[in-house]
This record gives structure tokens, sequence and C-alpha cells, in this order.
């Protein structure tokens, strides 16, 4: 048998053995590239940076724990660059698995690194609602109708930082970290387009090309998968260097993503290189 | 660590195992966690429905002290209660309708009344379509064609910009491209055909960047898994 007859017929096993590998040598060598943050995602940390302190932020969570390690990247960097700004940051989710996904994030940033913050001033945990983007038709014009109270079942009166919040035109901006639907294409359709509010958010990379046709007109920015992540996260950290401790888990995540994907490209180019020739063979066989 | 940590990462950690043992066949283990799955997956989706949906905006509203039994305090309890009790009666009544909808829809269960269940079905379907056709209509179509009507040559701080140009033309040209490779009333021969045709490659490159990145995605979550696997073996070791 020759290499490229043994190259088609290779046993897929091998194939997964390999990706195992390029996933794992690369995690226990602690490999880190340099990541370099793209126009679409730059867009949004400069939006969040720009924002005058205080700025009222609607964060959505609508992701479950299937996408964690793609999303919740993502939305640990915007919650914590929109503590970093002093922003009044509103906490949803459209998904159900959203609001336990906020409370880890919620502890794992604002209460480790921003331990000062102040819930009902500074932030606000508003928990999940039944609903999907009739959610967010129906906030638009009626928040406080839609969230009576937050997460814990408290007034919603009773907060400080709802006190000028009546609905999503209210908002300054619009982060959403989503990852199917209803997701960010839905907070375009039913508030950003809606209400000319500036939309933004991160999603899974298999969602991604899906959003990519509503930049930049409709959609201020997006991040795509780890790799958008990881972009943000490295945005953060050439402004704030004091966050680098707590801002790198992408990055770190995007060394074993690189090798995996040579070794995927290396197959793929030798699977196509092995069937043209196989195909040129036989047509030759054929001929004689 | 306590002992509820340790718990939950065993049972993530072999579950994880049991799953990934399908790589290389098919087997006992890996078909339990695949039903363990989908029950768990199941009971949690009845629950979530349960407390998020049928309790808050039904139960609560048609007979609001039944909010005070899963409150999770007595003042939380007394807070939602009281707002309910200060809506209009209608505002309360009206989530009947629901109710009656939703026993409808039950009907299915029994083949002879299987028919009302029709009902609920078109009002469903009536509301998602009322509501979406309209935010489809105009983010997904109005906007879609003004964000396509770019200039062809652009020009940046005063001078011409390649990039932009180039940018624009793409879009263009690709947009305009696909959309003669699904005009089939015209038969794709000469020009017609030639820029179908560069529709298709536009179409294919589409494809790969959307099976590029759904690898990307599925690496991703591999990704995850190891380190969840690695945070498991160190507290092991």
């Amino acid at each position: 048998m020759s290499f490229i007859e043994k190259m088609l017929k290779i046993d897929r096993r091998i194939i997964f053995l390999l990706i195992a590998l390029a996933v794992i040598i690369p995690m226990l060598l602690n490999l880190v590239f340099v990541v370099r943050p793209s126009p679409i995602v730059q867009t949004i940390f400069d939006k969040v940076d720009g924002l005058p302190d205080g700025s009222k932020v609607l964060l959505s969570f609508d992701y479950g724990p299937a996408t964690v390690p793609e999303n919740r990247p993502m939305a640990e960097s915007l919650l914590r660059h929109c503590m970093i700004k002093g922003h009044r940051t509103y906490i949803m989710a459209v998904w159900a698995t959203g609001e336990a996904e906020a409370n880890i994030s919620i502890g794992r940033v604002i209460r480790t690194e921003f331990p000062d913050k102040v819930y009902g001033s500074d932030y606000i945990q508003l928990g999940y609602k039944a609903g999907n983007q009739g959610l967010i038709n129906a906030i638009f014009t009626d928040f406080k109708g839609m969230y009576t109270t937050d997460a814990a079942g408290v007034d919603i009166n009773s907060f400080p930082m709802m006190a000028d919040v009546n609905a999503l035109p209210d908002f300054d901006l619009i982060l959403a970290v989503c990852s199917g639907k209803p997701g960010l294409k839905e907070w375009v359709q039913f508030a950003g387009d809606r209400g000319d509010i500036p939309v933004a958010g991160g999603v899974t990379a298999v969602e991604a090309p899906l959003l990519y046709p509503y930049y930049p007109k409709q959609l201020l920015g997006l991040m795509g998968g780890l790799q958008g992540a990881a972009e943000y996260e490295a945005a953060l950290v050439n402004e704030y260097p004091e966050y680098r401790a707590s801002s790198m888990t992408a990055v770190k995540l995007m060394g074993p993503q690189t090798v995996a994907h040579l070794v995927i490209i290396f197959f793929v180019i030798i699977g196509n290189v092995a069937f043209f020739i196989q195909q040129r063979r036989e047509k030759r066989a054929r001929r004689e | 660590m306590g002992f509820t940590d340790y718990f939950v990462l065993w049972v993530g950690g072999l579950l994880t195992l049991m799953i990934f043992s399908f790589l290389y066949k098919d087997n006992p283990f890996y078909k339990f966690a695949e039903h363990l799955f989908v029950g768990v997956s199941a009971a949690y989706w009845m629950t979530v429905a349960f407390w998020t949906t049928l309790v808050p905006n039904m139960l609560g509203y048609l007979y609001p002290p039944i909010l005070r039994w899963f409150a999770t305090s007595r003042a939380e309890g007394e807070v939602v209660v009281n707002v309910l009790y200060q809506l209009p009666w209608y505002d309360r009544w009206l989530r009947l309708i629901p109710l009656i909808l939703g026993l409808m829809m039950l009907t299915r269960l029994v083949p002879k009344a299987a028919w009302m269940s029709r009902w609920a079905m078109a009002f469903i379907i009536g509301f998602a379509a009322g509501t979406n056709l309209t935010r489809y209509l105009q983010s997904d179509f109005v906007a879609q064609i003004k964000a396509t009507l770019v200039p062809l040559i652009v020009f940046d701080q005063g001078g011409f910009s390649l990039g932009g140009t180039l940018t624009n033309i793409v879009i263009v040209g690709g947009v305009l491209s696909a959309l003669v490779y699904f005009f089939f009333a015209k038969e794709h021969k000469g020009w017609f055909g030639g820029t179908a045709r560069v529709g298709i490659w536009v179409l294919m490159i589409a494809f790969g960047a959307a099976f590029g990145y759904t690898v990307m995605a599925r690496i991703s979550l591999l990704i995850g898994r190891m380190n969840f696997l690695g945070q498991w073996l160190q507290s092991i070791f």
C-alpha cells in the first residue's frame, strides 16, 4: 500500500489521538502566542472604554455550561471592563442557564477583583425571564413591567441604579454574550435596530459567520469564539496591564487551539493532495 | 475543596471520560452517560419551565398567595404578592387565556379531542409570525440592503483608500453574484452564467469560513474539557 493510499485510509482514531495530543502538549508546555485585537473586537473595547463613567450598560448572559470555554472569557472580560470604567452594569439573561453563569462570573470578577462595588448602585443581577425575543420586545418599552424584582426577589424600585431605567433605549450600550437563539441576532433585531441603541457582544465560533453581515452598521463589534475572547483580553491587558493575571484565560487557551488548527490544516491538505493524486492515477489507469 | 466540590469534579470527570470513550467505539459506558444526559436535561428543562414560566407568569397572577410558598423569604413573598394584588383585575385574569390555550395543547394526548390543539398552535404561529415578521423585514431585509449600498470608490481622510474600495467591491460583487446564482428564471449561460459561477465561488468561500469557525468552536470545547480533566487529575495527585 502506497503512502497516498495509507493516508486516504487512515483510521479516524489516529486523527482523534493526534488532535488530543495537539491540545494536551501545548497545555502542559503553557504555550502562549501573542494575540492582537482585530478592528471588529477593538471597536467594542473602544466603545466600552469611551463611555463616560457611570454609563448604563446592559450585559446579557445568553449561554449555558456547554459553551463556557468560549463564552465565559468574553463575558468576564466585558464585566471586568465595565467595572474598571465604573459603568452601571445591569446583568440579565434571556437563557435560563444564563442566570447561573452570570452568578459565577459575578463571583469570579466583581466580588473577587472589585469588592468595593456596591450591589444595586454599581451592578445588579436581574436574572432570567422566560419569553426569548418576546422578552426583549417587552423590555424595550417597559423594563420594570417585566423585571418587578431582581434575581433574588427584591423590589426593583428599591435599587438606586434602577431609578432612571424604564425601557431599553435608556441604556447607553447593550452587550450580549450568546451561544444560540435567542442571542445577539435577536438583540440586534428587537433592540438595536428598533431603538438605535448600540449593540455589541460575543458569540460562539459556530454562530459568528451568521452575525458578520450585521457588522458594522447594525452591530458595533463582534467577538467570534475563543479567538474573539482572546482579542478582547489582549485589548484589555494593553490598556490596563494591572489586570493581566486575571485577564488571560482565552489568550492562554489560544496556544492549544492554534496547534490543533495546524494539525487539522495538515490533514486537510494531505487529504486533498492524496485525493487528487489518487484520482489522476485512476484516470491514467483507465486510459491505459 | 469541600466534599461537594470533589463529588462534582469526580462525576464530571468520569462522565467526560465515558463520553470520550465513544471516539474509540460505541460502548455501555458511553450509552450510560448519553442516557443520563438526556434524562437530566429533560428533567432540568421541565423544572425550569415550571419555576420560571408557569409559577411567576400564570399561577402567581391567578392566585398570588401561591407565590408565598415558593418565595425564598417571607419578605420577598409579601412584596411580590402585594405588587400582583395592586394590578388591575384584567391584568391578572387575562392569564386565563394562556391557561386555556395551554390545556388545549394537552388535548393532543386524547386523539378524539386533538383537533382543539390546532387552535392553540395557530395562536402560537400567528403571534410568532406577527412579532418576527416586522423585525426580520427591518433588520434582515431593509437594513441589509442599505448596508450593501456602499460607494465602489472610497476616499478616506481626503485620499483614495485602496483597502476600502476593494472591500466594498467584494461586498457588492459578492451579494450580486450570489443573488444571480439563485435566479432561475433565466438560463445560466453567457455573462449571466459567468456571474452565477462567481456566485458559487462566493458561496463556497462563505461555507468554508463557516466550516472553519465550526472547527474552531469544537476545538475550543475540547480544550475546555481537557482543562477540566486537568483540574480533576490535579485534585487526585
